[in-house]
């Protein structure tokens, strides 16, 4: 008789919180991921920098030491100051994929015979591997064999190193990765243009509008998402720019072309690489970094969510 | 001699009585894991271990090979964590990080065995830390120059044993619209290649094992005068253009093609030339043309090492590996041409037919008396090696700069070696 009670009690509980329950049952596995995953390991990476660690012998601590070295690295202009710098080159190029997308995505957005094919050719680029882009890349700019020098000798220039010269070795590597990161934005902006409204533009091409200002005023309006999601992923994009600099040059010629993703591979995982206290330290750099972008995102997002 | 063989004896008898009543059986599993992922010497590891397992048909052998450049970043894992009973690495300083964390098994008994005391004595002191033993050597092979032997006869050269004829040689080659040597300095080591040799004829051995111990400074003029006379090559156009982009492998087309004459290299060059089609009438070998006549000459000789982790399960049956690793016969098997093509490292080993073979091993053991360096990425610290090769890259495409560089390496010295 009691245990029937219990029973009916306990039911009653969950029947009366159901509704406040149920998200975090739902939320919890994805909770758990992003805790284990995330949010943990960012606050062992601020731990980990305050030692000194090979990862094989017990780890000293050594204060801030760590930001020290990097700060005398940035005095120095060395490692850490060319790769500081690499970075924010590669923020701020990256971007130029925005318009580009944009602009090859207006250009396909027309019904002509075959356009389905052209489309999936201007977003090929994107599905084929970053390794793939990179070993085409560094064949196109090879300064004795490439196609690169072949096409400047046409015009009586070069023969020019891009990935062999210190001057060029960054904008030749963020060039190799506009190729896809365009075709990324060119998609985003296409699925935005089918769900532009043809009753404003109607309405604007009645008040006179066309060219430029038809673009400003009524089309750009309504790709705002569009162009949000895009400028996301191209900062995250530049951000992740590891793999391309992997295949390329790593990082050389005499470290010249790293970013903070890269040198924190190298002093920490790499053949040469020993010290995970460094790295972490160049980890949380890098994140702080991300986080100025991260809170922006998220203060757009509420702006946005409030308006509504 | 006799009691330190009397308490190997012992020694061996006790963990025999422990281990298993039947004496010269081994028994149980036994783990190898090899960094040797080309074709070639991976047919060779795994019928050396096949030859090993007939002779012990109660081990349970399980090969694991990894591909040789991610065994260098796996080794840290698996040495602590499902560890292997053996696992190839490198001599030197290369192996110190893990002998220091108490990674590598110490096997100075197996060192205090004649039948290994004797034979390998010449590659004692490249495997030894702290006065003990960690790994016994299977292989290794020596560097020199590679040379285009029809473009010298073309252009009347011979083999040079002097710094002044090195350099009336290589002026000659650029005069003829050739570059002397090709490099690919793109991974950066093929630099300390030529680092070693110039410090080492420079200054000789002693000198540059002290630099790589940080027991000198950078900016001593010592090496500063190293660095002027690898000035003089470049500043002559001696190496060839962009080898900055370059690996060592794409930089063997400019020597097949006939646009640069020699090569700086280890003998694993000669596979790849030979197959790219030059034929030994066209392909020859000289030692390092010494420099200061005042230092002995000091060769590089990198060394491969098989050693027992830590944490091995089967330690037992892990030396009997390594003494059979270690042992004359195996090492000339290994080391002939068609299996390693390298040079066996056991004295009583005998040296496969091949030109090159035979003249490395001729002059690593008599004409390098001043001793036998491992190569500037192990002998050196891991860091050091890595900050120090990129400076000698941009040295090489930037001469002007060496003072720059000489003092961030300076810096570099300091923090590093300081802890």
């Amino acid at each position: 008789m009691t245990a029937v009670a219990d029973i009916q009690e306990q039911e009653s509980w969950f029947h009366r919180n159901q509704q406040r329950i149920a998200p975090w049952l739902f939320l919890a596995p994805g909770l758990l991921f992003f805790m284990v995953y995330v949010i943990i390991p960012v606050f062992q990476s601020f731990n980990l920098s305050l030692y000194e660690w090979d990862g094989l012998g017990a780890a000293e601590y050594v204060g801030f030491r760590n930001y020290e070295d990097l700060y005398w690295e940035w005095v120095d202009r060395d490692a850490f100051y060319i790769s500081l710098k690499n970075n924010l080159i590669w923020l701020l190029l990256y971007l130029l994929s925005i318009p580009a997308g944009l602009f090859i995505a207006l250009f396909l957005n027309q019904t002509v015979r075959g356009i389905r094919l052209y489309k999936s050719l201007f977003f090929f680029p994107f599905v084929i591997s970053q390794v793939v882009v990179g070993l085409v890349f560094t064949w196109f700019y090879d300064p004795t064999f490439g196609l690169l020098n072949e096409f400047l000798g046409f015009f009586g220039l070069g023969p020019l190193n891009v990935l062999g010269d210190e001057r060029f070795v960054t904008y030749g590597i963020i060039f190799a990765g506009l190729w896809p990161q365009t075709a990324y934005c060119m998609i985003l902006y296409l699925t935005g243009l089918n769900a532009v409204d043809p009753e404003q533009i109607e309405a604007g091409r009645l008040d006179g509008a066309k060219g430029w200002r038809m673009l400003w005023h009524i089309i750009l309006p309504q790709l705002r998402p569009a162009t949000f999601i895009a400028f996301v992923v191209t900062i995250i994009g530049a951000l992740r720019s590891f793999d391309l600099i992997s295949i390329m040059t790593q990082g050389g010629p005499f470290g010249s072309s790293r970013v903070l993703a890269y040198y924190m591979f190298e002093v920490a995982l790499s053949e040469y690489g020993f010290r995970m206290g460094y790295g972490a330290a160049i980890a949380v750099i890098l994140f702080l970094i991300m986080l100025c972008f991260i809170a922006y995102f998220l203060w757009s997002m509420y702006r946005e969510e409030k308006g509504h | 001699m006799h009691s330190m063989f009397k308490r190997t004896a012992a020694a061996l008898a006790a963990s025999v009585a422990l281990a298993a009543p039947v004496a010269a059986e081994l028994t149980g599993e036994l783990r190898i894991f090899l960094d040797t992922s080309n074709p070639a010497p991976r047919a060779t590891m795994e019928a050396m271990i096949e030859r090993f397992a007939a002779e012990h048909p109660g081990l349970e052998i399980e090969t694991t090979v990894i591909d040789r450049e991610a065994y260098k970043t796996q080794i840290r894992n698996f040495l602590t964590a499902d560890t292997p009973d053996v696992a190839t690495w490198y001599a030197a300083n290369r192996m110190k990080p893990y002998v220091e964390a108490g990674l590598f098994e110490d096997v100075s008994d197996l060192w205090a065995e004649p039948e290994i005391a004797e034979n390998l004595a010449s590659t004692k002191g490249a495997m030894t830390i702290d006065g003990k033993q960690w790994g016994v050597p299977y292989t290794y092979y020596q560097w020199g120059v590679y040379y285009r032997k029809d473009i010298f006869d073309e252009l009347g050269l011979t083999e040079p044993t002097t710094w002044e004829e090195e350099l009336a040689n290589c002026q000659k080659i650029v005069d003829s619209g050739r570059a002397c040597y090709t490099i690919g300095t793109k991974f950066l080591w093929t630099a300390g290649g030529w680092f070693d040799y110039l410090n080492m004829r420079t200054n000789g051995f002693d000198f540059h094992q002290q630099l790589a111990n940080g027991e000198v400074s950078w900016e001593d003029d010592r090496v500063k005068q190293t660095f002027a006379n690898w000035k003089q090559l470049i500043d002559m156009g001696a190496f060839i253009d962009n080898h900055q982009t370059y690996s060592w492998q794409e930089a063997l087309p400019f020597m097949v093609k006939g646009d640069a004459t020699a090569y700086l290299m280890g003998n694993f060059a000669v596979a790849p030339l030979r197959e790219a089609g030059l034929t030994d009438d066209q392909l020859d070998f000289y030692q390092f043309v010494a420099i200061n006549p005042d230092v002995e000459l000091a060769e590089d000789a990198p060394t491969d090492t098989f050693h027992i982790p830590a944490n091995a399960s089967n330690k037992e049956a892990a030396r009997e590996f390594l003494r059979f690793v270690a042992s004359a016969n195996e090492q000339t098997e290994i080391n002939n041409g068609a299996n390693l093509g390298q040079l066996p490292v056991n004295a009583q080993s005998s040296v496969d037919d091949d030109k090159f073979l035979q003249q490395g091993f001729t002059m690593l053991s008599s004409n390098s008396p001043g001793g036998v360096a491992q190569f500037w990425d192990r002998d050196a610290p891991a860091e050091m090696a890595k900050v120090s090769m990129e400076g000698f890259q941009e040295f090489m495409v930037k001469p002007d700069n060496v003072d720059r560089i000489l003092a961030k390496l300076e810096r570099a010295r300091q923090r590093i070696y300081d802890n």
